[in-house]
């Protein structure tokens, strides 16, 4: 069978999920495609599964209520060998690059992680993924009885959901619990619009001078454009933006259709996040900023000048 | 008390790339200790100075040259190193059994790594390790106290992040934000000399890659590199707008 893990969030699978299961279908007749969804009254999110998957192994124990790297990947590697899975699919979301290595060495299977492109000839599965700071493109290959595979969010059209649905089945896992005690949960919800998913992401750098500016120039902006809100870590590492903000090697990896990029000099740490968007805007006063060569668009200019034009020819 | 800290060699993150086509290798004049692994260093040298007897051992695995990352482990305050030496591309999940049979020889309670590596733009080691020594494991660690023989502190998770505690044995993935790493000072390059650095060979441990890597190309995205050189604000606002909704069209 093929294991794809299911992710979600307050009571829907996420987006990640139905890429998961796009890649996981390129893999051609591999046996059942099996959608596990390891949590805690979790009913909604199974049935939800059952429209795209063959068959759903749902895993609802109180224990699984909140994540963790050793509960999971003990689940998933369990049920991984009871299923004789050929791939386990993981979504590359920070957690499941956490957990996906410890499954990977439960099952003595080799990892493709973070991968763009996923194919097979029956023997060896091939993948490609960006490495150097997303400088690189590798082409990678394993060949073992299993292999575990995790996805970049955003790599794969979602599959569209059937009107059948498929079985569920309740699974018997023994649980061990993690050894890791976690409190005081920060989560800072961004701007209305998601990061990762957006069209449009309005990013901004130690050039905008302060936090006031930033709201001050940045956020009407991204809201003009229904556009998601973007960070440096010097921006971030000052106060002025929440860490869920962060674009870059330590934050988020964005593709957006346009990313707009001010007061952002271009550090090799924060290209490495956002250098695969489709068209990149960046507005600069410094003419020999690095940014410069990844955009498509270039203003040399001071953000106090421009935004507040380009708000207003942007409203209208 | 033992900790083992990882280091790893790996191009500047400024400097330029060639790809080798027959080895499928990326090199760069410029190799440096990857910034994540600094920071692991630091804070081992930190929780050793804080007064717990402990022993700080570098660990590089790779070709010949690794040799720089360890001189500077040592350098930075590292009491001694081992340099596992292959030529051989390991994968993380191959890489983690090399390092957990070391740390089980050794007798290791504490194992800093980097939480993503530069090179392999990987966050797979912390974890492969923790999982081979049965160990828990706690990645993007921006904060760790060592108190009565507990972790604590505060680590980023997908959206934000969450104070923990664990007991040792522990993997503990670091990144920017932890500390802020110093800098080698001459008297302790001089002393790093008479410090100790094993030289191993990869055979001794008996691993091979698991991922095969078939090529790799550098991004050579082209972008149009347009610059706009009007003066006038309202002339290079009415440009963008015109280049948001006619070639992008993300503008109605
Ligand atoms: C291990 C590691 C991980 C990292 N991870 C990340 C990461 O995930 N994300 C990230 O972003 N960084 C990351 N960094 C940091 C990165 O190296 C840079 O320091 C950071 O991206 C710089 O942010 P910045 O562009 O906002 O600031 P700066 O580099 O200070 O650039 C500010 C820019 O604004 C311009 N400017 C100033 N005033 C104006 C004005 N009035 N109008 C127009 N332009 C103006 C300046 O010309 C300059 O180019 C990481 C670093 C390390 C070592
Ligand atoms: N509340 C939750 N219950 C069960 N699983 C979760 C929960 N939150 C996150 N996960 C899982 O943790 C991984 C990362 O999820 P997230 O951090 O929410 O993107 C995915 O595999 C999710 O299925």
């Amino acid at each position: 069978m093929i294991l794809v893990v299911a992710s979600y969030a307050k009571g829907h699978l996420s987006k990640s999920t139905y890429e998961l299961v796009a890649a996981a279908r390129q893999l051609g007749s591999e046996g059942a495609l099996t959608l596990l969804i390891l949590g805690s009254e979790v009913d909604d999110v199974a049935a939800e599964a059952t429209h795209i998957s063959d068959q759903v192994l749902v895993a609802d124990y109180p224990a699984f209520a909140k994540y963790s790297a050793e509960t999971w990947s003990e689940a998933v590697a369990t049920i991984a060998s009871q299923g004789n899975a050929s791939v386990v699919l993981i979504a590359a979301s920070r957690a499941g690059r956490e957990y996906s290595p410890r499954v990977a060495v439960r099952l003595e299977a080799p990892l493709l992680e973070d991968v763009v492109s996923l194919t097979t000839d029956g023997t060896a599965t091939t993948a490609q993924r960006y490495s150097f700071l997303a400088r690189a493109t590798e082409t990678i290959k394993a060949q073992a009885p299993v292999v575990v595979v995790t996805v970049k969010p955003g790599a794969f059209p979602p599959v569209t959901p059937a009107e059948t649905s498929s079985e569920e089945y309740e699974v018997d896992l023994a649980i061990t619990p993690s050894r890791v005690a976690t409190s005081d949960q920060r989560s800072e919800e961004s701007s209305r619009v998601s990061l990762t998913d957006a069209d449009v992401v309005v990013a901004g750098g130690r050039g905008l001078g302060s936090a006031e500016a930033f709201e001050a120039l940045v956020l009407p902006l991204a809201e003009a454009l229904g556009a998601a809100v973007g960070a440096t870590r010097a921006v971030v590492d000052a106060g002025w933006r929440p860490y869920a903000e962060q674009v870059g090697q330590t934050g988020k990896t964005v593709q957006p259709k346009v990313y707009l990029a001010v007061g952002i000099s271009g550090a090799t740490q924060h290209l490495s996040g956002m250098n695969k968007s489709r068209t990149v805007i960046a507005i600069n006063k410094d003419s020999e900023a690095p940014i410069f060569e990844v955009a498509d668009y270039g203003v040399v200019g001071d953000v106090a000048k421009i935004l507040p034009a380009l708000i207003e020819a942007v409203r209208g | 008390m033992k900790i083992l800290t990882i280091v790893r060699q790996v191009p500047d993150a400024e400097s330029s790339l060639r790809v080798s086509d027959e080895t499928h290798t990326v090199s760069s004049s410029q190799l440096v200790m990857d910034t994540m692994d600094e920071y692991g260093v630091e804070q081992a040298l930190r929780l050793r100075e804080a007064g717990t007897d402990i022993e700080v051992i570098a660990l590089a695995v790779g070709p010949d040259k690794n040799v720089d990352v360890l001189r500077s482990s040592l350098a930075l305050g590292a009491d001694r190193a081992v340099h596992v030496k292959t030529d051989l591309a390991l994968d993380p999940i191959a890489l983690s059994k090399v390092i957990a049979k070391l740390a089980t020889a050794e007798g290791i309670d504490l194992i800093f790594c980097g939480g993503r590596q530069a090179d392999w733009d990987s966050e797979a080691l912390g974890g492969a390790i923790a999982e081979r020594l049965h160990w828990p494991q706690l990645t993007w660690t921006t904060e760790l106290n060592f108190t009565d023989g507990k972790l604590s502190g505060r680590h980023d998770i997908d959206d934000g992040s969450q104070a923990f505690t664990l007991s040792l044995p522990a993997v503990v993935t670091t990144q920017q934000g932890l500390n802020e790493p110093r800098f080698p000072t001459l008297p302790n390059i001089m002393k790093a000399k008479k410090k100790e650095l094993r030289v191993d060979s990869l055979e001794q441990y008996g691993v091979s890659p698991m991922v095969q890597l078939v090529k790799v190309e550098l991004q050579a995205r082209a972008r149009q590199r347009n610059m706009l050189s009007e003066e006038d604000p309202a002339a290079i606002a009415a440009k963008l707008v015109d280049v948001l909704r006619n070639e992008a069209k993300v503008l109605a």
